[in-house]
């Protein structure tokens, strides 16, 4: 089995890759549905503080009490039936710190999707979160000599109250939304990260999610403090099997850049085209500190993702550049926010999107610059590529601008790999499949190339096998 | 003269009563219309055809029907209605009322009638172009009360291959306050004709006023049709233009908005591209000054192949004035080839105003060229000490940038006597502000 699985890791198409299973083998499990039950059970496993058990209840409050976005969102959401997934999944153990500890059968998941042993030396820590909790965790010596902290949530709160506790849900408040809402209710997993003053992360942190179970929901939450002067990147991939019902990711990451804080968020979402990915992601940025979201989505049944950056210091910076890719059956709905509170503040966004077959990518934004601010900037760019005659795409943009201080801009464009273009690549003796393959690398590789290197070649490999059989 | 003592009754429970001479259709629609208008809720602020705005500044109950104004009031309506010099056609209704009409230089065959007449003597036609289109954009629920009492405004017919030279001109004015009116302007360009029609909305004074006005627009295939409406109602009123274009094959349909008055204003426009070739421009300009609200929602829809449509809408903001731009171009399955674009510019004049754009863009075909832009930005100071260089003082300076500004859209118009009429209404504005 090992053996069969190795061999055919080179010709695997994009549609199974991370398409397998190993059985489950749970020691916990707060059944299907959410209810006080299930928070008070999530509570009890988790052994969690008595505000965040009563955090959690609030906020199951909030999100029964929410309606669902459908008035500007999709009907789709309406096929989301809560009461068929299950909200917290455990084996029981304890995150493992080296990685000959981690169980055959996640190690070997985790060698298929591509976080290969090597890459340790390299990546300064890795985080692994298997269903609900983290599997495997390690971070770099040095770093933690440095005063890095990198652990999953619940440690996070547990050990760390007193730098938790004054962010969390601070950025993106219970009530945001009926997804962070439900989030705040169930979460468990993801990483708590504290950058102390002055410290430059010099490698990548790297995080990897991935859903082994099926009807199951995933709801991480991600808090990351980068203090002042500091520096930090952090990079996460997302994967879930082909399930035949449909799975529901549901994370809420929160970013702090205290003055001078730079913090970079990269995200590669693979997931299987069954899960709702419905997300949401902000940052704040104090004086003169910076943002950046770097997002690729690929795959997922429908994203609806929109990484904001409240830019709440003086000659703060917030960027999201976003790479979405549609095939048949998916909604790629993503796009950025940019609340701009001080003054000099500046912003860009820079988003494109493919759409293969009947894929569908749409792109929503909001820029906001309110009264009595001088010199905000804001400059948005969306550009769409059609691949074939029923693909589809979306623009929705809304930018408010009060006062003659700021300059705005925003500019989208819809287009097709021309025949021309497709004509000369073939005459020169390539297929049309990796002629139009070429064309679309071609069309994102400026923003390929502001993700790191082992994610850009992963990147353009995914492209390539999500092209296959679109043309001809 | 009817003189009442009593406050005239809301136009929120004011029923229609269409003339007996009327068609039994028409009653029967207005009755519809009115039931709707009833049974629909006002729009709230989670609509999002009402984002950044809001649906209450259309409060009917503010307002009642207008009823005929005295003759004085009509005689100041008709001595300042100066608009065109040469025109094919002109009409002036004073609180919905007809009051003068010239339609002696029309060209033979073109039907150019009051909507009441038009339904009287060609009630066919009217019935299958009144109000066909659905309200998309928000205001569905005041389309309903617009045709619940509609009365006033004009019906244009022009036979196939007609050309009408001069354009048709119809000033619409309200002379009581609180006073609401109905304008309508239908419009029909038969195979290869050609019209165009301008509409001047305006109050007598700053009167608290309200026009709910829907126009029309049908250009048969190879049809011409240039409409321009300019919004000139007093600083108090509440302005609502509703209008929607079909283009047949090979048609071409360029409207012009020029919104200068109302404390609200707010405008709807559909662009149905039915036929291969047919083509689309949407162009407005605004200057909204002290806390006037511009409001303008528009739909680019292309329904066939080869179609082009094209918008530029331009506002200059003064003082604590907000702009409120939506757009959306869609682009149905099948309708290869289309060349949409939509560009909202604003020039943000001063430090209280505010700009709000959300150009959109639904895509369901393939080879399609689409885009769309939007920026808001002040003056630029480099130009602005290019021109203080030269001597030119800076009210002079920042005004010749508004008017630079606003060129591109101005020189889209081909009617020279047209764009020399609005450059006027701009310039007029311009004038007034300090």
């Amino acid at each position: 089995m090992v053996t069969a699985l190795d061999n055919d890791i080179t010709d695997i198409k994009a549609d199974n890759i991370g398409d397998f299973t190993f059985p489950e083998r749970n020691k916990f499990d707060a059944g299907f549905g959410v209810s006080p039950r299930t928070v008070d059970y999530i509570s009890d496993v988790k052994n969690d503080p008595d505000w965040i058990r009563e955090f959690r209840h609030k906020a199951l409050d909030i999100f029964n009490s929410k309606p669902m976005p459908t008035h500007w969102a999709t009907k789709d959401l309406e096929n989301i039936h809560f009461e068929e997934f299950r909200y917290y999944l455990s084996d029981g153990q304890k995150p493992k710190r080296s990685w000959d500890e981690v169980p055959e059968d996640v190690k070997r998941t985790f060698e298929r999707l591509g976080i290969p042993e090597q890459e340790r030396k390299f990546l300064a820590g890795v985080e692994a979160q298997y269903d609900s909790e983290a599997a495997y965790s390690n971070v770099k010596k040095v770093l933690e000599d440095q005063g890095v902290i990198f652990v999953n949530s619940t440690e996070g709160l547990h050990k760390y109250p007193e730098i938790f506790r004054p962010w969390f849900g601070k950025v993106i408040p219970t009530s945001d939304n009926k997804f962070s809402a439900l989030n705040s209710a169930v979460f468990s997993g993801g990483s708590f990260i504290y950058v102390p003053k002055g410290v430059k992360v010099s490698h990548p942190l790297q995080a990897y999610f991935r859903i082994n179970s099926e009807q199951f929901g995933q709801f991480e939450r991600t808090l990351i403090i980068a203090d002042e002067g500091s520096e930090i990147m952090y990079m996460e991939g997302c994967t879930a099997p082909k399930f035949e019902t449909s799975t529901l990711h549901s994370a809420v990451v929160e970013l702090v850049a205290m003055k001078g804080a730079k913090i970079q968020y990269v995200t590669v979402q693979n997931w299987s085209s069954n899960v709702f990915n419905l997300v949401t992601k902000r940052g704040i940025a104090h004086e003169d500190a910076e943002v950046r979201w770097i997002d690729c989505n690929i795959g997922s049944r429908l994203t609806m993702k929109y990484p904001g950056v409240i830019m709440k210091g003086k000659r703060a910076r917030g960027e999201v550049i976003s790479i979405a890719l549609a095939n048949s059956g998916q909604h790629q709905d993503t796009g950025a926010k940019m609340i701009h509170l001080a003054d000099d503040t500046t912003s860009n966004v820079v988003s494109k999107s493919i759409s293969i077959g009947e894929g569908r990518s749409t792109y929503r934004g909001q820029v906001h610059i309110p009264k009595h601010l001088k010199g905000c900037k804001n400059n948005t760019e969306c550009d769409a590529l059609l691949i074939n005659s029923s693909s589809r795409t979306d623009t929705y943009p809304a930018i408010s601008v009060k006062g003659n201080k700021h300059a705005t801009q925003h500019e989208a464009s819809v287009s097709q790999v021309s025949e021309d273009q497709i004509f000369y690549l073939m005459q020169r003796g390539l297929t049309e499949a990796e002629a139009m393959s070429l064309s679309v690398n071609g069309f994102i590789n400026d923003l390929v190339k502001e993700f790191p290197m082992e994610y850009s070649v992963e990147l353009k490999r995914l492209i390539d096998l999500e092209m296959e059989g679109s043309v001809g | 003269m009817p003189d009442t003592l009593t406050a005239p009754a809301s136009l929120a429970t004011t029923a229609p009563t269409p003339s007996a001479d009327l068609p039994q259709w028409f009653a029967e629609r207005a009755a519809t219309a009115w039931t709707t208008f009833e049974s629909l809720p006002t729009p709230g602020i989670k609509d999002e055809h009402w984002r950044y705005s809001n649906a209450k500044r259309l409060d009917p109950a503010a307002f009642h029907r207008a009823t005929p104004a005295p003759e004085s009031a009509e005689a100041e309506a008709v001595a300042s209605s100066i608009g065109l010099s040469d025109t094919a056609a002109r009409f002036i209704f004073v609180n919905d009322q007809l009051v003068q009409s010239d339609t002696h230089a029309l060209p033979e065959g073109v039907i150019c009638e009051t909507l009441t007449d038009a339904l009287i003597k060609h009630p066919d036609v009217v019935q299958q172009h009144l109000m066909q289109r659905e309200a998309a954009l928000g205001s569905a629920k005041f389309a309903a009360l617009h045709l619940a009492h509609v009365q006033a405004g004009i019906v244009v017919i022009v036979p196939k291959n007609v050309v009408v030279e001069n354009p048709i001109e119809v000033f619409h004015w309200v002379a009581t306050e609180n006073a609401a009116i109905f304008p309508h302007t239908l419009i029909v360009a038969g195979d290869n004709a050609a019209v165009t029609v301008v509409d001047h909305y305006r109050t007598l004074g700053d009167i608290p006023a309200f026009s709910c006005a829907v126009a029309d627009f049908v250009a048969q295939p190879g049809g011409r049709i240039t409409y321009a409406h300019c919004q000139e109602l007093g600083n108090a009123a509440t302005a609502l233009h509703v209008s929607s274009t079909s283009a047949h094959r090979d048609a071409q349909i360029k409207s012009f908005q020029v919104q200068l008055g109302a404390a609200f204003s707010r405008s709807e426009s559909i662009s149905d591209l039915l036929g291969q070739g047919s083509r689309s421009d949407m162009i407005s300009i605004s200057l909204p000054t002290a806390s006037q609200v511009v409001d303008q929602r528009t739909l680019q829809h292309h329904a066939a192949p080869h179609t082009g449509s094209d918008l530029l809408y331009k506002n200059a903001l003064y003082d604590t004035s907000r702009t409120i731009f939506a757009g959306l171009i869609t682009v149905d399955e099948g309708a290869h080839f289309t060349d949409a674009y939509q560009t909202c510019r604003n020039l943000i004049n001063s430090e209280e105003a505010e700009a709000n754009s959300m150009p959109g863009l639904e895509i369901n075909a393939d080879q399609v060229k689409c885009s769309h832009g939007s920026t808001s930005s002040p003056v630029s100071d480099e130009e602005l000490f290019y021109l203080k260089a030269r001597g030119i003082n800076d009210h002079d300076s920042r005004k010749l940038i508004v008017q630079g500004f606003l060129e591109d859209t101005l020189s889209r118009l081909d009617h020279e006597p047209l764009r020399h009429l609005i450059e006027q209404r701009i310039e007029s504005k311009l004038a007034s502000i300090a």
